[in-house]
């Protein structure tokens, strides 16, 4: 009787795991491809120069962002290398203060904060560019990051981490190209559905 | 006692401190919800947060050392190969880990450059140690590995247990190094990240307090080796066989591709499988032995972490783990309420035991017993319980209005935030948190009291010359 002895359960054990691995690994490199920039997932840098948008997809049944006409950020178009610069910059901002240990991206972070994944699209920039005197999204962005506890909505504040203009601005790119990407329709919703008081 | 088993109390020592600190840096964490000025423009919530997570997975890490070193010399009959080094490294880990907390609670954050990353923070939940502490705990793994592989060798025999604790080493060690890489892209950074998080978490540390609950049990009851090692092998093939390809209930929303929706859900909910396979072995084993064993406290701490792991990330985890309600409990305090009671079932029971296991032998008890653990054991366990409840009515209203009506604005966020059942969740879940911190003083004092006032009571006579 194998199923008494030790030994035959060690070889299940190790094939099951080998063979777990192998389709993981073949997994891995199909979805590399994929959320690569400029793969089937995910847009290349350069769609910061782009208008983003949010809509339910009839077809697939499910929200995904749609990339629209030119529409580049403070109004100056930015070459691939200049766009990989400033999203470069944009992560090490986020990093470097630890945005994720409040907010989420994507859903993966900390709650204490709202989820940044479609940040860029938030029909709140609206408010907050007639309160900080902005002419446009990106500089209501950027003046609420460098200064966020001046503009507070409610009780809980996000606190002033000493960032300076430029990296409001790099990060402001990470945040446009963040909401361009295609997350299998999470958040569902999002922003279309109004809440009343 | 042998050097490694001092070591080993080291390190246990070591962890239950930590675990100090982290109850105290959660009760920081949780004030916020209740009051956001809360210490706002002194320590924010992100620095209480990450000493949280950061000094949870130290303490559980060193409970995890100092569970294996306490059983290596049992195992192989010897001192472990490379002791001395060992030995140097736990020190160094120590200071480590008050420098680390003390740039977190002092420095916060530095600018936007590479220079922050190696100095200060790195910005990755759970892993936002500096690069320079990075290198140290990898070094100090790479250690922990040598000293259990190379024992092994030096003894020229081995036990099954150990042959699977020894194999494991390498992933482990290996999945740590994504702590250290910069990567621009967040899809492609949250991609390696959950190898980090996930298959350490439902993987490699799941096999590694299989095998430490292995060696207790045998320890506490008596169970024949052949027994457990049997059993062994069947969680391992099942939690490996579950949990790599389970990896995909995190891919869901990241930008992958929309094939991981199924794959990782359908795995992912046969993770609990192993998990109640634990229970039944436990539960058989404590049947077959009627419960006898000189060492209570281990004992009861050595089932809950069966009970545990599988209620905690078994059943909480199945919750939300199927794509079609994780859409809704994605980043909510639903996560929250399952995140704590997998991590205290799986992984904290389990070093408490051994905290038992390790006191007995080292105090020369010859049964441990008494009240004081009893309170121990009910408040922490009726606080932790406590607090998953109140967290899961919070998350179960965020995901409700936040998510499914509200379409997850900051307006919507807020009204989650504001909902009363939401609040109502924060304030008692602070309330358990106290229950429970009041659970770990009273852990904190049992371990140290243990067994010492018999020995006061009768005083050695001093040699006569
Ligand atoms: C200490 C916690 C904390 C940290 C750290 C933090 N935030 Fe925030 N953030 C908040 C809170 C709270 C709000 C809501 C503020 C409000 O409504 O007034 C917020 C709001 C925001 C918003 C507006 C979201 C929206 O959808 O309208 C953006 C964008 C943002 N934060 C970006 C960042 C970035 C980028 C970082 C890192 C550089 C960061 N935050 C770090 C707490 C934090
Ligand atoms: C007094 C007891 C405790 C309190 C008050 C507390 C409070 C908190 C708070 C407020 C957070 C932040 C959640 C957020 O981002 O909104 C958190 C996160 C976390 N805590 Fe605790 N905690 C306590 C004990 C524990 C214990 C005992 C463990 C595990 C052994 C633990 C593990 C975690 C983990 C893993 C996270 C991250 C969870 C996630 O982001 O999903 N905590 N805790
Ligand atoms: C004992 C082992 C486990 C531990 C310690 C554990 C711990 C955690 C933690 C801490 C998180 C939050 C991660 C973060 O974002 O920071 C999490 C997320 C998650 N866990 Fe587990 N878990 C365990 C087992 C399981 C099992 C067996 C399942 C499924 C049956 C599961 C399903 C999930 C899911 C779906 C999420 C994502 C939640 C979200 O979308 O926000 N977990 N787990
Ligand atoms: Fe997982």
């Amino acid at each position: 009787m194998p199923f008494d002895d030790p030994a035959f359960w060690r070889a299940g054990a190790i094939s099951t795991t080998v063979v777990m691995s192998i389709v993981l690994a073949m997994l891995t490199i199909d979805s590399l491809e994929a959320i690569a920039p400029g793969g089937s997932h995910v847009p290349p840098y350069t769609v910061i120069n782009r208008h983003i948008d949010y809509a339910h997809n009839a077809k697939l049944g499910r929200d995904m962002p749609t990339i629209g006409q030119d529409e580049p950020l403070f109004g100056r178009a930015v070459e691939a290398p200049e766009a990989a610069a400033l999203i470069e910059r944009g992560k090490l901002v986020i990093q470097s203060r630890a945005c994720i240990d409040c907010h989420t991206f994507m859903g993966n972070g900390a709650y204490y904060g709202p989820d940044l994944t479609k940040a860029w699209l938030d029909p709140a920039w609206e408010a907050w560019a007639a309160i900080t005197g902005a002419e446009s999204r990106e500089e209501a962005m950027v003046r609420f990051l460098m200064a966020p506890d001046q503009y507070a909505t409610w009780q809980r504040r996000m606190p002033n981490l000493g960032i300076s203009r430029d990296e409001a601005v790099a990060t402001v790119a990470y945040l446009k190209w963040l909401a361009s990407i295609d997350t299998n329709g999470f958040p569902i919703h999002f922003g279309r559905i109004k809440v009343s008081e | 006692m042998s050097r490694s088993k001092s070591l080993a109390v080291k390190y246990l020592a070591a962890a239950v401190l930590l675990f100090g600190v982290m109850t105290l840096a959660g009760l920081a964490s949780a004030v916020y919800y209740i009051n956001p000025d809360f210490l706002f423009g002194f320590v924010p919530f992100n620095v209480a947060k990450i000493l949280h997570i950061d000094t949870m997975i130290i303490w559980l890490l060193m409970g995890f050392m100092g569970a294996v070193y306490w059983f290596l010399p049992e195992e192989f009959g010897c001192e472990p190969a490379g002791i001395w080094a060992a030995e140097i490294l736990f020190w160094v880990f120590v200071a480590a880990v008050l420098a680390v907390a003390a740039i977190f609670v002092f420095v916060q954050w530095g600018p936007g450059t590479e220079t922050t990353l190696w100095l200060f923070q790195q910005g990755r939940k759970y892993v936002e140690a500096p690069r320079w502490a990075a290198i140290g705990v990898a070094l100090v793994m790479l250690v922990f590995a040598w000293n259990v592989v190379g024992t092994a060798l030096k003894a020229r025999r081995i036990t099954g247990v150990m042959a699977v604790m020894s194999v494991n080493m390498v992933p482990l060690v290996l999945l740590y190094l994504i702590a250290f890489p910069k990567i621009d892209n967040m899809a492609v950074d949250l991609y390696w990240w959950w190898w980090l998080v996930h298959l350490w978490v439902e993987a490699t540390w799941e096999i590694l307090i299989g095998c430490i609950m292995a060696l207790a049990m045998m320890k506490l009851l008596g169970t024949s080796r052949r027994i457990v090692e049997g059993w062994l092998y069947v969680e391992v093939a099942l939690v490996l066989g579950t949990g790599i390809l389970g990896l995909g209930h995190h891919y869901f929303w990241i930008g992958t591709p929309d094939y991981w929706l199924g794959i990782g859900g359908f795995f992912s909910a046969l993770e609990p499988l192993p998990l109640l396979g634990m229970v039944v072995h436990a539960v058989y084993d404590a049947g077959v032995h009627r419960m006898k064993t000189s060492n209570q406290p281990a004992f009861y701490w050595t089932l809950a972490e069966a009970f545990g792991n599988f209620l905690g990330g078994g059943v909480f985890g199945f919750m939300i783990t199927l794509p079609q309600l994780n859409l809704f409990a994605h980043g909510t305090q639903w996560t929250v309420s399952h995140g704590h009671f997998a991590f205290w079932g799986a992984y904290a029971c389990g070093v408490l035991s051994v905290c038992y296991i390790a006191l007995q032998e080292q105090r020369r008890l010859v049964t441990v017993n008494g009240s004081g653990w009893v309170w121990a054991f009910v408040l922490l366990n009726g606080g932790l319980i406590g607090m998953v409840g109140s967290l899961l009515v919070a998350g179960m209203a965020q995901a409700f209005f936040e998510r499914a009506i509200g379409g997850s604005t900051l307006e919507a966020f807020i009204a989650g935030q504001e909902n009363p059942w939401f609040m109502l969740g924060m304030y008692s879940r602070f309330g358990f948190g106290l229950m429970f911190a009041a659970g770990y003083l009273t852990l904190a004092w049992n371990l140290s009291a243990l067994g010492r006032r018999q020995v006061a009571a009768v005083p050695q006579p001093m040699p006569a010359e």
